[in-house]
């Protein structure tokens, strides 16, 4: 296992639209790290990621992926290393269940070649995972919210990037399939890989990350998980008075 | 991918476009009967006959398929393009401002070679405009193009009926011909049948990457695919496929909607199927409708453009109800 971190950001500022999301922040995510992007909405979780993607330049600093500066990836190299679910944004055309999670294939598939036996086993594997495989020959568009966003879900699997990326996995998810999400993210983790993803839901984040990078007013704090979710730094960055219950093992923030 | 095994697929594709041709270049004004045809068609057999099908009716039938073909294409790639299976050259305002460029040549009384020029160049000037004005703050607004793409063509619209209104009436029925849409002077039609083909062989390379495309600009800029050049790539190809379509025909709508969205339906939505499949069905599609225009009220011949928007109309608003 290599020491390299999956993702480091030094000195880097990003800015949207003139609003300062973060300034000369620094960081590193590492093999079988869980880390949570949190702040308020418009606070610019998803330009962050985005960002730190490789999808959109940084105003400022550097970002490397497996040791290498994103600039100097194609690509393609790109997403052989990190995989990245965006929002949600509907679907144009139909597709199939299977054909959606095939998707994911593509970096690993060469132009002139079609998905084979192999990529198929994976993308099932992955819809498996997901608890969406009886769906399989469904058209994306009949499906539910909630199970489109396992499908998307299982494209990114099928990818199996070393490094996840996640605009709010649990948006659209009912709560056992938010738990099991992110049982099966952290078991990813387990495996030489890392997850940094954006959580509305401060008490998912409590529980399944082990770092978490704060985004309050242009200022972003990055540390672990146990300094940072303190009641007084997220009553300060939500905006709300919050207390921190259930002490054994699983923090639990409430509002007062 | 495909809910039907591409090889069938194609095998009866292709066998359509056999048939369409045989039709197209078997029934005319002159009949003759199907061995005759074959001797003109290889060269034996009288002269009269010779010249009717190999400079009558065969380059009017390469005409017409190959934009068909073309319209058809330029269609399925504006689609993914914009993400919008309404998406259409004809939609767009690129058909109207290649009929806006054909006609200001025609109304300034410049040569009879100079309207295809005018018509190339107002439909590259149209897409243009339509993309560097979609393309805004630097983002590829699907919703936004679509839009700016059809005021666009109600300008288009509007420029049209002045030039109708100003031309003298010695000019009026080939300007309205044109306009409708109209093979039956269609310039050498082996031009458009090869960029029909450079259309098919530069999109395919680009294929599953059109597919990931389609399932949204951020799932395609993470999987690999360059979302910046691609759509260049897009758009030079569908407005050089939708210019060549007009300077060889006039403005004839609706083939670039209704033939993906048909091919859709029945193959699915694999770019590496659906693009060759849109461009063979197309231009069969065509090729009948123009038979039929030369056909029905012979010998009087319609506009095939007529046909082609007869059939699109029902099956546009019938996609657009669909859509919820």
């Amino acid at each position: 296992m290599s020491t390299l971190p999956l993702l480091a950001a030094r000195g880097l500022s990003v800015t949207i639209a003139g609003i300062r999301v973060c300034h000369d922040l620094d960081f590193c995510v590492r093999a079988g790290e869980r880390w949570a992007i949190l702040g308020c909405n418009g606070a610019g979780k998803t330009t962050l990621l985005h960002t730190l993607a490789g999808l959109r330049p940084p105003d400022g600093g550097t970002i490397e992926l497996d040791g290498r500066a994103l600039d100097a990836l194609a690509a393609r190299e790109m997403a052989l290393i990190r995989g990245l679910l965006p929002q949600d944004d509907g679907d144009a055309f139909g597709a199939t269940v299977l054909e959606t999670a095939l998707i994911g294939r593509h970096p690993h598939i060469p132009r002139w070649q079609w998905e084979g036996e192999n990529d198929v086993r994976i993308a099932r594997e992955a819809l498996q995972a997901l608890d969406i495989a009886h769906a399989e020959t469904r058209d994306v568009r009949t499906l539910s919210g909630g199970e489109r966003r396992r499908v998307a879900l299982a494209a990114l699997f099928a990818q199996m990037p070393r490094l996840f990326m996640l605009d709010e996995p649990s948006s659209h998810l009912d709560l056992a399939h938010q738990l099991a999400l992110l049982e099966s993210l952290a078991a990813f983790t387990r495996d030489a890989r890392a997850v940094i993803m954006v959580l509305h839901d401060i008490n998912l984040a409590a529980r399944f990350c082990d770092h978490v990078l704060i985004l309050d007013k242009g200022h972003a704090i990055a540390g672990s998980a146990q300094e940072l979710l303190t009641s007084e730094r997220l009553s300060r960055t939500y905006g709300v008075r919050l207390r921190k219950l259930g002490e054994e093992g699983i923090a639990v923030f409430a509002p007062e | 991918m495909s809910r039907v095994p591409a090889f069938p697929a194609f095998a009866a594709l292709a066998s359509i476009v056999l048939a369409a041709f045989a039709v197209a270049i078997g029934s005319g004004s002159v009949a003759l009967d199907p061995a005759a045809v074959l001797r003109a068609l290889v060269g034996a057999g009288d002269a009269t006959a010779r010249g009717i099908v190999q400079e009558l009716r065969l380059p009017r039938a390469i005409a017409a398929f190959a934009t068909g073909g073309s319209l058809a294409l330029a269609g399925a790639i504006l689609q993914v393009l914009l993400r919008n299976p309404l998406a259409d050259p004809y939609v767009l305002g690129v058909s109207g401002g290649a009929a806006a460029g054909a006609l200001l040549a025609m109304l300034l009384g410049a040569a009879a070679w100079a309207t295809p020029i005018g018509a190339f160049g107002g439909a590259l000037a149209s897409a243009a405009l339509v993309f560097a004005l979609a393309r805004g703050s630097g983002a590829w607004s699907p919703i936004r193009l679509l839009l700016t793409g059809v005021i666009m063509a109600s300008g288009w619209g509007a420029l049209v009926a002045l030039i109708l209104t100003l031309a003298p009436e010695t000019q009026l029925r080939g300007m309205l011909f044109w306009l409708i849409g109209d093979l039956s002077s269609a310039p050498a039609a082996w031009t458009p049948l090869t960029i029909a083909v450079f259309g098919v062989a530069a999109i395919m390379p680009f294929a599953r990457d059109l597919n990931v495309l389609a399932r949204g600009e951020s799932v395609a800029a993470a999987l690999g695919v360059s979302v910046t050049r691609l759509p260049w790539l897009l758009f030079a190809l569908s407005a050089l496929l939708t210019a060549v379509a007009v300077t060889t025909a006039g403005a004839i709508g609706f083939v670039g909607l209704i033939v993906p969205n048909g091919v859709r339906l029945l193959l699915g939505n694999d770019q590496r199927i659906l693009l060759p499949a849109s461009a063979l069905a197309g231009g069969a599609l065509l090729l009948l409708a123009d038979t039929a225009a030369r056909l029905l009220l012979a010998p009087a011949q319609l506009p095939v453009g007529v046909v082609t928007a007869l059939i699109g109309v029902p099956v546009f608003l019938y996609l657009l109800l669909r859509e919820r």
